[in-house]
């Protein structure tokens, strides 16, 4: 551990003895730190009393492991590293310009397999099987994609921090489940009311922050989002608190046809097609990919924009940007009411997803999550985002299907408790591994004449 | 009155606890600037230490005296949260000092999430409840002050008091005090900076792991979760009392702790945490400075 930053030591003499050395290193703390955790395991006995199981096999398999893995890591992939750093040679500067046509298309190609997707997935394993694929893995990540778009315009183009996202991704949700549970009103008209709503909440709790810089706005952001969370918890009376509102009415097809077996409309019935519940997952696979990508393209509007270059600028230098007479109220107000409404926009039709919403949903973890999903991709690049979501919600949820897994570690291996255990640690490493993200484009849109090679991708951020 | 003073020594206690975390918080800002977000989770990995400890102890020894138990306890406890603590700054914080703002503190949420899951997994999500350690209740002219009360408060202040000294009166105080002012100079004028911010690390964790076996001793009962919410309340407290001041992070403990416990006594218990971020956020606004801070100056 001592020598991490030693590189020097390392090419003058053999990476064997060195790496042997760390590795015994790293075993040694390995077994300190999980003695007590992994080592010891407290439960309760048939009396409810909390007893010790130990389980020292685990614990040395474990350390094992850590000093394994960190010795590979020292006596291959360090050299290997060192050896392609020094290859490199300087970087090239002018990009190519003959592109090859799936470079120059790589867009279109992109929204054309994502709008494939459903027709790809049910014509290979059916109806009833297509269900799972389409729900977790294109739905569920298309809702992250979303927010983080969405959150991307506050972090990623304002350079506002912030860690309360998931309020308005709240506001948005309950507006629709109260307005749509109590006066049966229509997802079509709730969807942009809900959007107002948490645009509202936005300008709301951007007003007082307004003065806030860098740590201190996350941390004041970070309340905000856990008081309306405690809100939600407490105001028993409209929110029916942890309970939560349940029959959210689904989303119907602009009246045409809708999606309950039972309506007349049912879309079974109008189209003389079978019965099957995929055809609402189908459905709400395409709505949220038409609102994502709506996000996408109003981002990438607003960014050519004076709003938009008015973000960018603050997010580099606020002081200069003043100085400029760019009116910074509005332009911070600007960017959290129209991040917090695409938040509203997600909010929405995730209760109508779900059919069920509890404040449970909104933790401080989903806030987490989201800001990572930005902050891993590189902020600013949606490509970036949406390739962070997909592996970042993605590979959680493909290790809910990891069941082979249970053959290795036996029976009682749960994969979905490593989940979370995996997205923290997942953080660390990609964040020291890339500090700037997958893509890692940050540049301003505007250039006064070109680009220069020490850009604002080196300046500090936090600022804003 | 006598509910008054009541709700009195009930929040002093738990401001108490809430000052042993804030100090961690604090030290690590003055020092580096982050909010070590993992912290409220070293905290929960005392607390988690302390009882296993307590199992180890009660499992091999028919009866051990508390006091034993309880010193053995944190001990062992400060000793754990040092290590998680400076592996943590070694492996997640030091490769990204240089880098840009954000970048450790999304390390450090991911820390916390990472820790508080790994507790999860290995020990499991419920609560773990132990007898009580320290049961005896003396009544004061209607008062009633638990012995666990008093501990606690004579602990802490007898920590403070060695903390105190440490920081201002021993050379590694006035490294840590240097680096704190400008890490650069510091450096130049032969202060080791990475040792020094380690072992900034390790005193803000044995700070936080005395304050988890205070906490298993006070409530007799610790979940995996535990860390959150102590510690958003203990960052809190840090900020009122004006981050990277350490009176200011007791300060700003006690009277967090005094403005819940009153909270709860007359106006709702629901809404305490409500009360306590909303005081975050009022503070924060208003007083970014916090009670005892320095006003950050503005450099361009």
């Amino acid at each position: 551990m001592t020598a991490i930053s030693d590189n020097t030591a390392r090419s003058t003499s053999s990476p064997y003895g060195e790496a042997i050395r760390q590795a015994l290193y790293a075993a040694l703390l390995s077994a300190g730190l999980f003695f007590f955790f992994i080592g010891l395991e407290s439960t309760q006995d048939i009396s409810n009393r909390l007893i010790l199981r130990s389980h020292w096999g685990v614990l040395a398999t474990v350390v094992a492991l850590v000093a394994i893995g960190r010795f590979l890591f020292i006596a291959f992939v360090l050299p290997a590293v060192d050896r392609r750093r020094a290859n490199r040679g300087p970087i090239a500067v002018v990009a190519e310009k003959d592109q090859s046509f799936l470079r120059r298309h790589r867009f279109k190609i992109m929204i054309a397999l994502l709008v494939l997707y459903p027709v790809i997935i049910v014509s290979t394993v059916g109806m009833q099987g297509s269900l799972k694929w389409v729900n977790n893995f294109g739905v569920q990540v298309l809702i992250y994609v979303m927010l983080a778009w969405g959150l991307n315009i506050v972090v990623g183009l304002a350079g506002l921090l912030d860690l309360g996202y998931v309020a308005f991704y709240a506001v948005g949700a309950y507006a629709y489940a109260l307005l749509g549970t109590h006066f049966g009103l229509s997802f079509w008209i709730l969807l942009p009311a809900a959007g107002i709503m948490a645009a509202f909440w936005g300008v709301l709790l951007g007003f007082p922050v307004l003065r806030l810089r860098g740590d201190y706005l996350a941390i004041v952001t970070l309340a905000f989002g856990e008081i309306i969370r405690l809100v939600l918890i407490n105001w028993r009376d409209v929110t029916k608190g942890s309970a939560g509102i349940s029959g959210i009415p689904k989303i119907t097809f602009f009246g045409w046809f809708d999606f309950n077996v039972s309506s007349p409309n049912y879309i079974g019935k109008v189209f003389d097609i079978p019965t099957s519940g995929a055809y609402y997952t189908i459905f709400l696979y395409y709505l949220i990919l038409a609102l994502a990508l709506l996000t996408a393209f109003v981002t990438i509007r607003l960014r050519r924009l004076p709003v938009g270059r008015a973000w960018e600028a603050l997010r580099e230098d606020e002081i200069a940007c003043r100085s400029l007479g760019i009116n910074t109220t509005n332009t911070k107000l600007t960017a959290f009411a129209i991040g917090a409404m695409f938040g509203g926009f997600a909010g929405a039709f995730f209760a109508a997803r779900q059919g069920f919403i509890n404040p449970e949903s909104f933790v401080f973890l989903q806030s987490a999550i989201i800001l990572a999903i930005v902050v891993l991709g590189g902020m600013g690049s949606l490509s970036g985002i949406a390739i962070a979501a997909l592996v970042m919600i993605g590979g959680m949820e493909i290790l809910r299907e990891m069941q082979f897994l249970k053959l290795v570690f036996g029976q009682n291996f749960t994969p979905e408790l490593y989940r979370m255990l995996l997205f923290g640690i997942a953080m660390v490493v990609v964040m020291v591994w890339k500090p700037r993200g997958f893509v890692g484009s940050r540049e301003p849109t505007a250039y006064l004449k070109e680009a220069r090679a020490v850009s604002s991708t080196f300046t500090k951020e936090g600022h804003g | 009155m006598q509910y008054f003073i009541q709700q009195l020594i009930n929040g002093l206690t738990l401001g108490s606890i809430y000052g042993l975390i804030a100090i961690g918080y604090t030290m690590v800002y003055g020092i580096i600037g982050m909010i070590n977000f993992a912290h409220g989770d070293i905290f929960m990995i005392g607390a988690f230490t302390a009882l296993i400890v307590f199992l180890i102890l009660s499992a091999i020894f028919y009866s051990v005296p508390v006091v034993v138990a309880l010193l053995i306890m944190m001990v062992v406890a400060m000793i754990m949260t040092s290590l998680y603590n400076w592996t943590i700054e070694k492996v997640a914080y030091r490769p990204l000092r240089g880098s840009f703002r954000l970048a450790p503190l999304i390390t450090a949420i991911g820390m916390s999430i990472a820790l508080s899951n790994f507790v999860q997994v290995t020990q499991g999500p419920r609560n773990k409840p132990i007898p009580p350690l320290v049961t005896d209740v003396y009544n004061v002219y209607g008062i009633s002050i638990s012995l666990k009360q008093i501990v606690i408060a004579v602990v802490t202040i007898v920590l403070l008091t060695l903390f105190w000294y440490l920081v201002n009166k021993t050379s590694l105080g006035r490294a840590q005090r240097a680096c704190e002012q400008d890490r650069k100079m510091a450096a130049l004028l032969g202060v080791d900076v990475d040792r020094t911010i380690s072992i900034t690390f390790i005193m803000g964790a044995s700070l936080a792991a005395v304050a988890g076996t205070l906490f298993l001793m006070y409530y007799g009962v610790v979940a995996f979760s535990d860390g959150f919410v102590p510690g958003v309340k203990a960052f809190t407290a840090a900020v009122l009392g004006g981050i990277g001041s350490i009176p200011g992070a007791v300060l700003g403990g006690l009277l967090i702790g005094l403005i819940e416990s009153l909270w709860s006594a007359y106006f709702s218990i629901d809404y305490k945490d409500v009360a306590a971020f909303s005081i975050l956020a009022i503070v924060l606004i208003f007083l970014p400075s916090g009670l005892l801070g320095r006003p950050e100056v503005e450099k361009v």
